[in-house]
């Protein structure tokens, strides 16, 4: 395709990639030879790597859109921002895991899986190819798998039971939709897709799209195949709760982004609609799903599906508004940081399961009651936060995409979640000493005083609240980095 | 720079202060005092300096002290903040009355290192939004507002404080999620797409699309009538102020309520001109509904901060009488329009000034006998003759008696739009009559009389754990029993003193010398009757 490049500087262009890859393969050969206690060498080398990669993703951002191994990889401001934001998603994810990871049996896998599901989500946004797109699937799910179940408890098993039972089978449909999408353009390139669309028939093409789009909502988290959301998060450990809610989400939206934006933007199809009540429906029942939830893993679980509907909503006018990359870019940072920030929060207090433990165990930590009020205001989009700066610019882009309704939706739907996160920074910030309930029983009798913080996740807190504060402010000079000229 | 610094000056001595961990309880207060201070002088001098060039009004230009940053370039929003006629004397408000706040606070013993931090972080928050000339600075320095407030109630109110704290955060919250959607909307009908309130002030969105214009004008009205807060979009301000402490009642109703009306002159009416001239008599009926409604409840609360929020709705109602009348460009001449719009800006001052005295006052009652039923208290005046003059005089000023600055407010407001609404006019003026009615009774119920001191109550009380959780019903009154605390009445502190007098001696002195105040308002006032008009 690209006559007048070799192979060879067609891979450099992935060097991205690669030096994740080669960061996952240089990390399992370096535990293999690294004492159980001195594994932190194989924690700096996948920092290290994390944030080369991001380096070197940089220059790439303001280059014209290229496509790369015939067609099948697309780097554009997409595939950069995702680039850039998984490797350092994917660092800080590394940092948040040193307090509970540390001198673990199998501390260096944990690792080398988390690069490689890194690896995959940044495969799902590049993809330029409904086969790509499969593989993409599959890489940022099965170091998923064993993530999820990492612990080896009977929580972690079932969690990873129930999410590798769901994602087989979504797997499954989306191979099904790509056959029928195959069968009725006979081709598995987006452009190529894209041409021969028009003149598809419609059944096929209904089925094929529903398929797909049903494999990135089900990495994304988004309804109807959420379910497997709520009992992973709060089955697994904080820790991984922070990455299975994180990374993947990250690649699964720009995937849905550029298939709406390529491939389905020329059928008869309202795909756009499809997307957008699927946006309404995420906001609308994450929503509902958290009101009453007292366990904080469970709450930001579902916390994390209404915030992928308000992602879905720059999915759906993908093909429709030129506010879209750029506010696709805002909230995918916005809400990298915040999350990993309210997860950190969790993991910072690891014996704390319910609201109510971990608001009586920070009264000895005040900054970090303070940073995670910070981040949850983050999550409502209270200004001037990343994730507010990140709603106006999906509210307006989906206006500007002709879906004033979906942005009522989501205007209602901020205000509905105002009520769960408010109950946390409630807990967060009350003076009064509080009785703990009988199911934690403590040997000093009675109130749960004195409870391990662990440093590292609460460090992990404190940069994302200050990064969810400097991003809101300093959200012109992230899009001037994302989206050059 | 120089705007920008009275903007910021109180955010950075509130972030030094939490940073300090050390700090003691008094330094902290001193700290708090000396920032309003240092802010009280700095807008000072912008009042002195303040020039806005011959013939130019503000609004669209003209803008003094202005500065311009862009920060989210893709969308055209900047931070971009500017002075004018409409802003500057609220400006001057927020000043003074933080000042009085932070006199009347000396004595805060309850974390005052962070009550500080908080009113100062609610300062900035309050310039800001008075400041802001772009669309979403305003809506970030509102909603903060609105966080900052959140915690001042939560963390030092009492009664049910945490519950009305939520239901202010949520109310205003879904106020402030309607603004954006309108401000996005304006965003994408105008022909440059831009946030700037400057730009589109100049070059009006949604002109030549009526239904458009009329469900974003919708859209902020809303947002900005919970803000007001306007009937029927009021029933958060009670609760709010009954549970919220003196201090946090006296901003709350001083400034915060101001965001509301500011928005409508400085947004909506130069923005939405077509909209707004369409739909001025909903304005106006709104308005005049709020008046009566204010006033009628507030006579039949037998809680005394209740009744002096109730009051607010009233006030707040003028304002927007005003403001409706000035939009009925067809029946009224441009003088007219511009009195009606100058006095509703004179109204937002005199309010803050006068609410303010009053909910310190009421906040005195609170520190003596935890209590703020009506029928609790009785004969004052010979027990504390200084807070019985002073609430006697604030009570004046507020039902709009001559020689005060609401006097002046009320009037002009009247003259302008009695040609435009006649019948809403007069309706509006038997507001003022049951308002008078009120505050004299409640003069007479407070102040005269055998004098009544809420007593100890039956000492068994003692035994319960905890006083300050009383559930108080909706519409209740809130009464602390506390156990052990000698009631009495003792008279003002020196410190409620001066925190109190200073504003009903401004509210006197802007009642006898209006043209301090006119002289800056009118220019932009008539600027704005003529936009509207367009």
């Amino acid at each position: 395709m690209n006559g007048g490049m070799s192979e060879g500087s067609e891979a450099l262009r992935l060097l991205p990639e690669l030096v994740l890859l080669l960061g996952a393969v240089g990390a399992l050969l370096l535990g293999l030879w690294t004492p159980q206690q001195q594994q932190w060498r194989v924690r700096l080398l996948v920092v290290i790597a994390c944030l080369v990669s991001a380096g070197t993703a940089v220059p790439a951002l303001g280059g014209p859109a290229e496509r790369v191994f015939d067609d099948a990889w697309v780097i554009d401001t997409t595939t950069g921002v995702v680039r850039l934001l998984v490797a350092l998603a994917v660092a800080g994810v590394a940092l948040l895991a040193s307090s509970s990871l540390a001198g673990h049996p199998r501390e260096t896998e944990a690792y080398v899986l988390m690069l490689l599901g890194g690896l995959g989500a940044i495969a799902l946004a590049a993809g330029g190819d409904l086969l790509l797109l499969v593989a993409a699937y599959l890489l940022a799910s099965v170091p998923l798998y064993a993530l999820a179940g990492f612990t080896k408890d009977p929580r972690g098993t079932e969690a990873a039971l129930k999410y590798y039972l769901m994602g087989a089978f979504v797997a499954v449909f989306m191979l099904l939709g790509v056959a029928c999408l195959v069968l009725a353009t006979g081709t598995t390139s987006y452009s190529g897709v894209a041409d021969a669309l028009p003149t598809a028939p419609v059944a096929l093409t209904a089925m094929g799209v529903l398929g797909v789009l049903a494999g990135v909502a089900f990495k994304a988290g988004a309804v109807p195949v959420h379910f497997w959301l709520p009992d992973v998060t709060a089955g697994t450990t904080p820790v991984m709760a922070a990455y299975l809610t994180t990374i993947p989400k990250i690649g699964a939206v720009a995937a849905a982004h550029r298939l709406l934006a390529e491939p389905f933007a020329t059928t008869a199809l309202d795909v756009p609609l499809l997307v957008a009540v699927i946006a309404a429906a995420s906001m609308t029942l994450g929503n509902l799903g958290a009101f009453n939830q007292t366990e904080v893993l469970r709450l930001l679980a579902y916390s994390s599906i209404s915030q992928v509907g308000y992602l879905f909503m720059v999915v759906a006018v993908a093909a429709r508004s030129d506010l879209a990359v750029p506010a696709l870019a805002l909230y995918l940072a916005a809400y990298a940081v915040t999350n990993i920030g309210v997860f950190a929060a969790a993991a910072a207090i690891p014996d704390a399961r319910t609201i109510r433990d971990w608001g009586a165990a920070v009264k000895q930590q005040r900054w970090l009651g303070a940073s995670l009020v910070i981040c949850l205001l983050g999550l409502v989009g209270t200004p001037p936060t990343a994730v507010f700066v990140g709603k106006l610019a999906v509210f307006s882009a989906s206006w500007d995409g002709g879906l004033v309704w979906l942005v009522v939706v989501a205007a209602v739907n901020t205000v509905a979640s105002l009520f769960y996160y408010l109950r946390w920074i409630a807990a967060a910030v009350q003076t009064e000493p509080v009785a703990v309930q009988p199911e934690h029983p403590h040997p000093d009798g009675g109130t749960l005083l004195r409870v391990q913080v662990l440093t590292a996740p609460a460090a992990v807190v404190y940069i994302a609240a200050v990064t969810s504060l400097l991003l809101g402010v300093g959200s012109g000079a992230w899009l001037a980095v994302a989206l050059p000229g | 720079m120089l705007l920008t610094v009275a903007v910021f000056l109180p955010a950075v001595v509130a972030a030094a202060l939490v940073a300090m961990p050390r700090l003691t309880g008094p330094t902290a207060n001193r700290l708090w005092v000396g920032a309003s201070l240092a802010e009280l002088v700095l807008v000072g001098w912008m009042w002195w300096r303040f020039d806005q060039g011959s013939g130019a009004g503000g609004v669209t230009d003209g803008l003094a002290f202005e500065a311009d940053v862009r920060w989210i370039p893709t969308v055209d929003a900047g931070y971009h903040v500017g002075v004018d006629g409409l802003s500057l004397p609220l400006l001057a408000l927020t000043a003074v009355l933080f000042l009085a706040v932070g006199i009347w606070s000396l004595r805060q013993t309850d974390r005052p290192r962070l009550h500080a931090a908080a009113f100062l972080f609610l300062e900035t928050a309050c310039l800001g939004t008075f400041a802001a000339l772009d669309l979403i600075l305003f809506f970030v320095f509102f909603d903060l507002t609105i966080v900052a407030m959140y915690f001042v109630i939560a963390g030092w109110g009492h009664g049910n404080a945490r519950r009305s704290a939520l239901k202010f955060f949520l109310y205003t919250f879904v106020g402030s999620l309607a603004l954006l959607v309108g401000f996005i909307g304006l965003f994408l009908g105008g022909e440059t797409r831009t946030f700037d309130m400057v730009a589109l002030a100049q070059d009006p969105p949604l002109a030549d699309s009526p239904v458009a214009g009329g469900l974003v004008l919708l859209a902020i009205g809303i947002g900005l009538a919970i803000k007001t807060p306007v009937f029927p979009f009021h029933t958060w301000l009670p609760d709010a102020h009954t549970d919220a402490p003196a201090a946090g009642s006296a901003i709350l109703a001083g400034i915060l309520l101001k965001l509301g009306t500011y928005g409508f002159i400085r947004i909506a009416m130069p923005i939405l001109p077509e909209a707004w001239q369409r739909w001025a008599m909903v304005v106006v009926v709104v308005g005049v509904v709020s008046v009566l409604w204010g006033a009628l409840v507030a006579l039949a609360q037998t809680d005394v901060k209740r009744m002096i929020a109730y009051t607010s709705v009233n006030h707040m109602g003028y304002v927007l009488l005003g403001l409706g009348a000035a939009g009925l460009a067809a029946d009224a001449d441009p003088q007219a329009r511009s009195i009606a719009i100058t006095g509703a800006v004179y109204q937002m001052v005199a309010h803050g000034l006068l609410t303010g005295a009053l909910f310190l006052l009421t906040g005195v009652l609170w520190s003596r006998g935890r209590t703020y039923a009506l029928d609790r208290w009785g004969g004052l005046a010979r027990p504390a003759p200084v807070f019985a003059a002073l609430f006697a005089v604030s009570a004046f000023g507020a039902l709009g008696l001559p020689g005060f600055a609401s006097f002046i407010a009320e009037f002009q407001i009247f003259t302008g739009a009695l040609q435009a609404a006649p019948v809403a006019t007069v309706v509006a003026v038997l507001g003022i009559l049951i308002t008078a009615g009120l505050f004299l009774s409640a003069i007479q119920r407070l102040l005269a009389g055998p004098t009544v001191i809420p007593q100890d109550d039956d000492p068994t009380e003692s035994l319960q754990p905890a006083p300050a959780e009383q559930r108080v019903p909706d519409g209740g009154t809130t009464t602390l029993a506390r156990p052990g605390i000698a009631v009495g009445m003792p008279d003002l502190r020196r410190s409620e003193l001066v925190a109190i007098a200073p504003l009903l001696v401004l509210a006197v002195v802007l009642g006898l010398l209006p043209r301090l105040l006119l002289e800056v308002i009118e220019p932009a006032a008539v600027v704005v009757a003529g936009l509207v008009a367009r």
